[in-house]
């Protein structure tokens, strides 16, 4: 018997559970191979719809399913948190003392968001990279009457890298319905030297931040915040103050990884192959989604069209045989959706030597991101786009 | 003799192969964890860190001692300030 384990029933995990256990399929019903997936609470979160909570659009319970309803029938599903794999053994350690041996390991562990890194943000900053979090934040907003909003990010990398600008031209929208931008100030803050880290959408971002008012602020990485004062101050030795302060939280791989070996501290992403996907030249682990260290957006769609990659390789070596150098190699595809504000939106596609063109803000892309937030449930976990 | 061979270096990081805005980001981390007098140095092969680590030393405070091109690399040294 092969084993194959995955852990994490994310977009990435729970996509390539179905990919590899359709490529593996006789293997699997004739009793040779299996596909195992650990997940830490068995329900499948649609995380990007948390930034709509925040912004009024979505309710909470609309973004959970059951994990085991997206599961191809083949795959198993085993709920539990992962505590340590014994790389020498083979097996992965749950918290509760199961042990699961594998052949082939697959780490879709996604990533944690740790706002507690920076001294009184539970008490004074909102963010939306929860859905009690993103509850709050819209709470704030309802009540909000006009004053100083600043937006910024406390820790690179982070999840979904246009939300935090998305945030920022959805609450100008907002703030100018509700009569209360008169009232307002908007700070964007960028914890490099221009609005987003790819060049050509910063390009594009940067005028609409200057058209809609939203003074922006480089190389501000967040430092500390003085409750007394309502001030958010720079490692570079700027202060704003705030009456809404909005921060991206910092981010970290699962501890597992790190308490494993299979990933440095203190960020806990893994080493991972470009185009493989291997972990640290493991030929039998493979990592996709935020948990890589890939210089790449950690977003549901990446991890979307690294799955497919990963499944061919793991089905080569469970059938013996070597990948399809095509089908078998990651070129960096990500596409995702950039809401601007005023219902408009645009389309970032790229790749590692194609940068996005995205193309000008219109209606359609912010109407295709809500369609595609409402059929993702059909489609992408279950490999059918 | 490098020219940087002549500052006490406190700390390396070797960048390369990393992405724009990730030797950034290491600079920054090496920065918050280190103490005032602490020369650090970074080695990018990407070609925005010559542009945004000199940019990102001034705003911060700091000193750019040297910023020099390797084979295949630039090799870039900072001084924690404050």
């Amino acid at each position: 018997m092969k084993r194959v384990v995955i852990v994490g029933g994310g977009v990435g995990g729970t996509l390539v559970a179905n990919l590899v256990s359709r490529k593996l399929a006789r293997q699997i019903d004739t009793g040779t191979a299996s596909v195992t997936v650990i997940d830490i609470a068995g329900e499948h979160v649609y995380q990007p719809g948390f930034m709509y909570i925040a912004m009024g659009h979505q309710k909470p319970g609309g973004l959970v399913r059951p994990e085991r309803g997206l599961l191809d029938k083949r795959v198993r599903l085993e709920v539990g948190e992962v505590a340590r794999v014994d790389e020498q053994a083979q097996l992965v350690e749950l918290s509760d003392g199961t042990r699961l041996h594998y052949d082939e390991l697959i780490l879709a562990s996604g990533s944690r968001v740790l706002p507690e890194l920076i001294d009184g943000f539970a008490e004074e900053a909102h963010h939306f990279y929860g859905p009690e979090a993103a509850q709050r934040l819209r709470t704030a907003l309802d009540t909000f009457v006009g004053g100083k909003v600043v937006i910024g990010i406390a820790g690179m990398p982070y999840k979904c890298p246009p939300a935090p600008l998305e945030v920022a031209f959805l609450i100008d929208s907002e703030l100018r319905d509700r009569g209360l931008r008169e009232k307002s100030e908007l700070h964007f803050c960028s914890p490099i030297g221009r609005a987003f880290t790819i060049k050509s959408v910063s390009e594009m971002a940067t005028p609409i931040l200057a058209e809609k008012g939203i003074e922006l602020h480089t190389f501000f990485n967040v430092e500390t915040i003085d409750r007394e004062r309502k001030l958010v101050r720079s490692l570079e030795g700027e202060e704003l103050a705030y009456d809404l302060l909005i921060l991206v939280p910092p981010h970290r791989g699962a501890q597992f990884l790190i308490d494993s070996n299979f990933a440095p501290a203190p960020g806990g992403w893994l080493p991972t192959d470009k185009h493989t996907l291997e972990v640290g030249g493991r030929a039998n682990v493979h990592a996709l989604g935020d948990a890589t260290d890939l210089p790449l957006s950690k977003a549901g769609s990446t991890a979307h069209f690294e799955a497919p990659i990963v499944a061919e390789r793991v089905a080569a070596a469970i059938e013996g045989r070597a990948p399809d150098v095509e089908k078998g190699s990651y070129t960096g595809k990500v596409m995702c959706f950039f809401e601007v504000g005023d219902g408009k939106g645009t389309l970032l596609q790229f790749d590692y030597d194609h940068p996005p063109k995205p193309p000008t803000p219109n209606r359609l892309w912010h109407l295709g991101k809500l369609a595609f937030n409402k059929a993702y449930w059909m489609t992408v976990p279950r490999g059918r786009v | 003799m490098l020219v940087s061979d002549a500052a006490a270096m406190t700390r390396t990081i070797d960048a390369r192969g990393s992405y724009c805005p990730g030797p950034l980001m290491e600079l920054i981390r090496a920065i918050r964890e280190g103490s005032v007098g602490d020369v650090i140095v970074v080695y990018s092969s990407d070609n925005g860190s010559k542009l945004d680590i000199p940019k990102w030393v001034e705003k911060a405070g700091h000193r750019l001692i040297e910023l020099a091109p390797r084979d295949g690399y630039d090799e870039i040294v900072v001084e924690k300030l404050r």
